[in-house]
């Protein structure tokens, strides 16, 4: 049943999705697509469901009905199995989540051994070569808390990175960062993407999101507001979307 | 009158202290084990596995230990089974460190933030291979200066051990006592023996806590 996604299908599609956290209706269809090698932003503002979306894709949240497929993966259906999901879908968090008992290195190389099952020196070059692409060679054996916040986040993208999923996702990943910290981090996604890395992005970063992004979606009060190439954030044709970009947050 | 505290009176008591010593390696090892499967049991993804492990917690914490010490003799004894006081007093106080380190490892499992799990979930790992692996060692650590905290509280309530006609420190300074009469003097040295024993693991436990702050700000990013 979990087969892999034939080529013409898209790796992420959403249909129809409701989820309610109690009396509040969080999501209320919400539809949209990625395609293989896409870039997706989801932009709103909060409140607006755009994070529980991105997490319903990985299955934190059981969704209250519609369909979601991931990589062939029917993520809706109760016995789907989350592993398998897993193992296709990277996703990195505003808080980066590293673990604060192990080295960078062992971070990295935990999943991989844990999980695949891969030698443990295979694994440690998987490390070194994924912490090259975020530029962090040298922090191989320094424990999280002497890392920067900026490092810290290219860290937890280099563990999700030696996964090697088919898509990734990003929970508003920059927010807990300054401006400098953001800068080093966007770099990092802005070269995953040039490589070709399917990916959806909560970001208020709206200056990024239209720099990288294939497509946007706008949420607003859990719906699918509007939807397009990145132009829309420039010339947008909804009231709601006019006054979110308005407010300040077209920065760059 | 039973004449003068002697070297064999003293022997007597040293006697009594070292079962005393046993009683406390027993009944944190026993306890231990036990309130390890009670910790994971509360955190269960299975209702009715939360909901028995959680009676059982309850239901020790509010029973004395002295109830629970002459239930393990006499309730045992009753129902056929003939225990030693040894093996009677080692399983009651096993079963109530059990309850009280249970609520404590599983308070600690519970205070790794929930982003960790989330995140070992994140990269597919299994439920065994997040506990094992991620939350377990961050647990361990934050475990460590109360369990040791609570093992102050272990060696004194195996005096209680006493009532069973278990001979540990606390029956020995009585038994010395009905020969001699001289109650001020032999229990000034049980309260002694006890002090001694517990004064070192109240220092370690205040070291841990001390390491543990200047510690605490790496645990959690975020």
């Amino acid at each position: 049943m979990q087969q892999n996604t034939p080529f013409s299908q898209p790796i992420v599609s959403l249909r129809d999705v409701q989820k309610s956290f109690g009396p509040l209706r969080v999501l209320d269809g919400v539809s949209f697509a990625v395609e293989r090698g896409e870039v997706l932003a989801l932009i709103g503002r909060s409140g607006s469901g755009k994070s529980t979306a991105l997490r319903c894709i990985d299955r934190f949240e059981k969704v209250d009905g519609g369909e979601i497929v991931v990589c062939g993966h029917r993520v809706d259906r109760p016995d789907v199995d989350l592993r398998a999901l897993r193992q296709d879908v990277g996703i990195v968090f505003q808080s980066y989540n590293l673990f604060p008992h192990l080295t960078i290195e062992q971070n990295i190389t935990l999943a991989p051994c844990a999980v695949k099952g891969i030698a443990k020196s295979r694994a440690k070059d998987l490390a070194r070569k994924v912490l090259a692409q975020v530029g962090l060679e040298e922090k191989l054996h320094a424990y999280p808390e002497q890392l920067s916040g900026g490092q810290q986040q290219r860290a937890a993208i280099a563990r999700s990175l030696a996964m090697q999923p088919k898509v990734m996702l990003f929970d508003e990943v920059t927010s807990a960062l300054d401006p400098e910290l953001t800068a080093e981090v966007l770099k990092v996604i802005e070269q995953l993407a040039a490589d070709g890395m399917t990916m959806v992005m909560v970001t208020h970063e709206m200056g990024f999101a239209k720099g990288i992004a294939d497509r946007i979606v706008f949420m607003h009060r859990g719906k699918v507001h509007e939807t397009g190439p990145a132009s829309i954030l420039t010339s947008p044709t909804t009231p709601e979307l006019t006054q979110f970009v308005g407010t300040g947050n077209l920065k760059s | 009158m039973g004449g003068h505290l002697n070297i064999n009176h003293l022997m007597f008591l040293g006697q009594g202290a070292l079962w005393t010593i046993a009683l406390s390696v027993i009944a944190p090892i026993g306890g231990g084990i036990v309130g390890f499967v009670i910790a994971l049991a509360r955190i269960s993804p299975l209702k009715s596995v939360r909901i028995a492990s959680g009676v059982y917690v309850q239901l020790i914490q509010g029973t004395p230990l002295l109830v629970i010490l002459f239930l393990g003799y006499f309730g045992l004894a009753a129902i056929g089974l003939k225990v030693s006081s040894l093996t009677a007093a080692g399983a009651s106080l096993t079963l109530y460190v059990a309850a009280y380190l249970g609520e404590i490892w599983r308070g600690c499992i519970q205070s790794v933030p929930k982003p960790q799990w989330e995140a070992a979930e994140g990269l597919a790992l299994s439920r065994t291979q997040r506990m094992m692996k991620v939350i377990l060692p961050q647990a361990i650590r934050i475990a460590t200066p109360p369990t040791v905290g609570f093992m102050v509280q272990i060696v004194k309530n195996t005096s209680l051990a006493s009532v069973v006609g278990f001979v540990e420190l606390m029956r020995s300074g009585q038994i010395v006592n009905n020969s001699l009469f001289e109650p001020f003097a032999i229990y000034a040295i049980i309260a002694v023996t006890y002090f001694a024993m517990c004064y070192p693991l109240s220092l370690f436990s205040q070291k841990l806590e001390r390491r543990m702050g200047r510690g605490r700000s790496n645990l959690a990013p975020a």
